[in-house]
Order: structure tokens, then sequence, then C-alpha cells
């Protein structure tokens, strides 16, 4: 008798758990640059993540259950991300999302991979996927993707025989200063000038002069946002007419907002635009700016694809496993046909490197064009 | 060489800014002994209450104005009663704290308030270029050196061409006999206090379409101009000047033709060097003091 009371105990107690566990919201943790030099890039990826998760929610989550995110400031800063990240694990997250400083995942991606559990970010230097970690996943181009196609841009368009490259001395910007100058040397393009500057610099007068001096046919750029808009004006400012060419940071929309006039003319490749001919592109462009009254720039979409990442690779297993989730995404294809938060059509590979469609854009008065669909590889 | 006149113009302009942020340093110091490590904060600060005005739907001229009388209530008037009388009494030290809290409390409000990003500022300059000696100059920087001065020659003018320029030298040259011989010493204090909100409004306005409105922004801007206020004298006007423009060249000089990475480190070598052979600075007067 007094065994049956407790065989019947077990059973009540085992299914409470059971139903507890599949209604139980799935945890996520995100960790940004909220604040400090990449308080643009982080507060963009946060807003993505929460128009996301928002929708799914509103649609009954996933596999039944709603998705929980919380949001950790890193204040821009690699030692302040990695508390927060090591802070975040504790509480066991089914998927860590962010940073989006390349600088800041070098060193929290090691936690996220020892805790086994995968990690989606916003980082673009080509370094980041190149060591064999297992539980990277990016939500844009690798560097290695990405500057080939602006060198080949640079030669084969603007036919320029010199250039001058101006960087931001950290992770990210030596990344693709180091990938570009590969790229530069194989069509014999010469680099006249070769310009390191800080994160957070406010005064580029004097690389601007340097730049001048130099007189190289293109200027390439590759700076955090905030930056790229101040040496925008700078280069307006000492009437610098060679053309100016970058990657996704120099044409983003915080970048048009910040430089005003100083802005049009710049041209780069992005992986990812507001302003991309795509259907579901436009979509949510204009669901994020009913939300939050603004036109996000690519950390906004890379933010939304995150979570839509999340979603669609759990669908595919058909259970929340935050063990198996890496091994689920690694060559998944996610079409945007069937899951069409992804926007576009992507693949992820065995390194967690990305694939889909890019864009060269051109900024004319104030806004971004894009001259050219640049098609998924794969 | 080619390029040297631009560096000049845009050093110079640079430090005409820190200079006018310098000479608040200096005023504070002479007529009330306050150092206030707030200053890079004051000068953040009335730009983004120039955007708050123009978000409300007010012109940029508007703006301008209603900056600058906010400027001179909170920084000027607001700071001298709410936070340097009380203080004082205690001592140069813990009004020197008080006003670090200062400068991370106005960084944060402002974070919390406006948003931790990056705003764009309409320059009050016209953007273009003019042809100087052959050379394509940014009318910008012009403007702004040439605004920056002439915020100079008046705060000049009026220190040494007026009555109440020459109380305030008197108060700062000593208080007590000021007193005695009729000075209002209190209200020449005030007056030190409104004219610094006043010079931190103008830097604002000219620095922040530059280096775009953000709550970080204080900090380069107030390093610079402490070290420029040391470097040129720290009690006298026309040394904070002097260092003010000395900082804005070396450093864009330096930029460009020593090294970009150490750029920061340039002003802090000049100020190790003149405080080493000259602890007065270029044109301070020394202080002696009896024990």
């Amino acid at each position: 008798m007094r065994s049956g009371i407790f065989a019947g105990l077990l059973l009540v107690t085992v299914s409470a758990a059971t139903a507890f566990a599949q209604g139980a919201p799935i945890k996520l943790a995100d960790v940004a640059e909220l604040s400090g030099g990449g308080a643009t890039v982080g507060n963009n990826w946060k807003n993505g993540i929460d128009l996301a998760i928002e929708e799914i929610n509103g649609k009954g989550g996933v596999l039944g259950r709603k998705l929980e995110v919380t949001h950790a400031d890193s204040q821009s800063n690699p030692g302040v991300a990695r508390a927060q990240v090591q802070k975040a694990l504790d509480n066991e997250p089914y998927v860590l999302l962010g940073p989006g400083y390349s600088g800041s995942v070098k060193v929290t991606s090691p936690l996220a991979a020892e805790a086994g559990i995968a990690h989606i970010m916003g980082g673009e230097a080509a370094e980041l996927t190149q060591g064999g970690n297992k539980f990277l996943f990016r939500t844009s181009f690798g560097q290695q993707s990405s500057m080939p196609k602006v060198a080949k841009y640079i030669n084969d368009e603007l036919k320029a025989k010199s250039v001058a490259i101006v960087w931001v001395n950290n992770d990210f910007g030596k990344g693709g200063r180091d990938v570009i100058s590969k790229e530069f040397a194989k069509y014999n393009i010469k680099v006249t000038a070769d310009l390191s500057t800080e994160a957070g610099q406010a005064d580029f007068a004097a690389d601007v002069s340097k730049i001048k001096a130099a007189a190289p046919d293109a200027v390439f750029i590759y700076l955090n946002e905030e930056e790229s808009a101040r040496i925008l004006k700078e280069l307006k400012r000492q009437a610098v007419a060679a053309p100016l060419v970058g990657e996704t940071t120099l044409v983003g929309q915080k970048v048009v907002e910040l430089a005003g006039d100083a802005a049009n003319g710049a041209r780069g490749h992005v992986g990812l635009t507001t302003d991309a001919p795509v259907d579901l592109v436009k979509a949510f462009r204009e669901k994020f700016v009913k939300k939050y009254n603004y036109v996000p720039d690519h950390n906004g979409l890379k933010g939304y694809l995150a979570i839509y990442m999340v979603k669609a690779t759990t669908e595919k297993m058909g259970k929340v496993d935050a063990k198996k989730f890496a091994d689920t995404l690694h060559g998944l294809t996610i079409k945007a046909a069937s899951e069409p938060g992804i926007l576009m059509d992507v693949t992820f590979d065995e390194k967690g490197d990305i694939d889909r469609q890019g864009f060269l854009v051109e900024i004319v008065e104030g806004k971004q064009v894009v001259k050219q669909v640049l098609p998924k590889l794969n | 060489m080619s390029n040297l006149l631009d560096l000049l113009v845009a050093g110079l302009a640079t430090g005409a800014i820190y200079a006018i942020v310098a000479v608040g340093f200096t005023l504070l110091w002479q007529t009330s002994q306050t150092i206030n490590f707030a200053q890079g904060e004051f000068v953040m600060l009335p730009a983004f209450l120039m955007l708050a005005v123009m978000h409300v739907g007010a012109p940029f001229w508007l703006a301008i104005i209603l900056g600058i009388l906010l400027s001179l209530l909170l920084l000027g008037l607001g700071f001298k009663l709410l936070l340097v009388d009380p203080m004082l009494r205690h001592g140069v030290l813990p009004l020197a704290i008080a006003t670090m809290a200062l400068a991370i409390g106005i960084k944060e409000a402002v974070k919390q308030f406006f948003s931790a990003e990056a705003s764009p500022f309409p320059s009050i300059v016209p953007v273009g270029d003019v042809s100087v000696l052959g050379r394509v100059v940014s009318l910008q920087s012009l403007g702004v050196l040439a605004l920056a001065i002439a915020a100079v020659i008046g705060l000049t003018a009026l220190l040494n061409r007026t009555s109440i320029g020459h109380q305030m030298q008197a108060t700062a040259q000593n208080p007590t006999v000021a007193r005695i011989i009729g000075v209002p010493v209190e209200r020449m204090i005030l007056l030190t206090f409104l004219i610094n909100a006043f010079l931190v409004a103008l830097a604002s306005l000219l620095i922040t379409p530059i280096y775009l409105a953000k709550f970080s922004s204080g900090e380069v801007l107030g390093q610079a101009a402490f070290i420029a206020a040391i470097v040129g004298g720290f009690n006298q006007v026309r040394g904070a000047i002097a260092g003010g423009l000395l900082i804005g060249v070396v450093d864009n000089l330096a930029a460009a033709y020593v090294s970009t990475q150490y750029r920061a480190a340039v002003p802090l070598i000049l100020l190790i060097v003149i405080i080493l052979f000259r602890p007065q600075g270029l044109l301070g007067r020394p202080e002696e003091r009896t024990v």
C-alpha cells in the first residue's frame, strides 16, 4: 500500500516536472555593446533580437515554448564582455548571442565552447572561425569572404593602381587590413598609405592630411561606425576627391545619419542592408521602424537573424537540445521560403561561416543604393 | 611638407577649442581655487541640451540661445551654489573629488536620458573650402579658429580693459584685499563661473559638429584641456590659451609626422618635459607659499 502511494507520488512529480520543462521558456543570453564605442552595434543587435523574439513568441514560440532573453552590456570592452559571458553562462542558457566586436568575441567564444553551447555572434574578423571552434557561428560574412569582393571591385570597377588603407587598431580592423592587403598585392595595387587609427578616435585631421599627401586612386576605410562618420566628415572638410570604399561599417545607416552629406559617394560591400532589393528584408525594415522609430543598420538584421537561426535549428532537431544545437547548425541550409525570418537563403559551413547573397552599395543623397547583388556561392 | 598648412590650420582650430576649455580651468582656479575635473563633461552637456531643445521642434538658433542659457544656469550658477560652495569649505581635494563624481554623474545621466550612441550635430560654420596661400583649407576649420579667437580676445578685453575685469583680477590675486577695497568678491566669483559656463557652451557648439555628440566625448577633451592649462601655466589665462593652441598643433603634427598610434602620448610627454624644466608652465608665474 505504502509503495503504491510512493509510486503514485513519483509519477505525479515526474509528470509535473515534464510538463513544467515543456512549458518553460527557452533561455537565451545576449552580451552586447550597449554602451561605449560600439553602442550603435550593440543597440541595433539587441533591438533586432527583441523584435524577432516578440514575433516568434507572438506565434506560439519554438516547439510550443517561449523564447526569453537576458541582455548584458559589455561596455564595448573585451574584459567586461568576458565577465558578462561568464555570468550569463552560469544561468545555463540554450544559446549565447553576441557580442558584435571581434575582440570581444575572441575572448568570449572559448567560454561558450567550454560550456558546450552554440555561440551566435556578429564579429567579422577572419580569424574567429579559423581556429577550429565548433560552437561559433556568424551572422555576417567573415573578412575572408568580404575583402576579396571589395578588392576586386577596387581593381575592376575603379581601376585603382594605388590605395590608402585606414583601419582601426583592434582585432576587427587589423584582420580586415591584413586580408585586404594580401588581396591588393594579388592585383598589384600599391598601398601608398597604411594608417592605423584608434577605436573612439575623435580627430582625423592628421590622418586625412596623410591621405591627401599620398594622393591615392582610392581610399579603403575600415573603421567602426562612429569613427567612419568622423573620418568621412574630415575627408569632406579637407576635400579629398578619391573614391572612398569600405565594407559594411562605412555605409551603414548610422554612418549616413552621423556623417550627413559627407557620406555621399561612399561605397562598399555589405553582407546585409535594409535597402536590399529583397521583399522579406523590406518587410523586416518596416516592422523594425514601426517598433523602434528608426532605420536599423546591419546589426539590427544580424540580431534578428540570430534568433531565427535558433528557431530554425531547434525546429530541425525537433527538440530543445543545447548540446546538439551546434552539430545541427553545421552544414544546415535554411530556406527563406520555409522560414521567412531568415530573410534570405543561408547556409552554414563546417567552420560556422555563412553563405548567402551580398550587395555592393553606394550612398546617394543620404541613402544606400544597391548597385549590384552578389549571389550566394553554394 | 605640402600638407603642413592643413595640419597647422586643423591643429590650431582644435587647439583653440582646447584653449577655450583650458581658460575655464584657470579662471575657476584663480578666483575660487576650484579644479573642475568635470570640465570635459561641461563641454559635452551643452550640445545635448541644444539637441533636446531641437528635439521638441525649435530651430537651431533658438536651441543655441536656450542651450547657452541652460548652461549658464546649470554649469555656472548651479555648479557654484550646489557643489562648489558647500564642498570648498572642506578643502580643494574633496572638491576635486566631488567634481570627478559630477563628471561620472553627467556622463551616465546623458547616456540614460539621451542615448549611448553618437548623434549628429549641426555646424554653425558652413561646410566648404577656401583657398589660402594656394592651398585648399576647410572653411569649418577657419570658422572654428576665428570664433575661438574672437572669444579669447573678448575675454582678454573684458579682463584687461573693463572695470569688471579689473575687479575679477583683483579677486583672483587676493580676495581678502579685494574685499577690503570694496570689490564685490562673491559677485566676481559667480561671474567667473558664468563665464566658464559660457565658454564651455561655445566650445561645445564648435567641436560637437566635428566630434559628434556622445556622452563620453568629454573625456578626451577634458584631459587635453587640463594638460593644456598646465603646459601653458595654470594661473594665467594667456598661458591656457598658449597651451591649448600648442597641444592642438603638437597633437596633429605628432600624428602626421611621428606616429598615429602614439599621438595620445605626445601631449603627456610634452607635459612631463615642461613640468621638469618649468614647473609653473610656459607662461605661468611661480607661486610661493609661506610656511
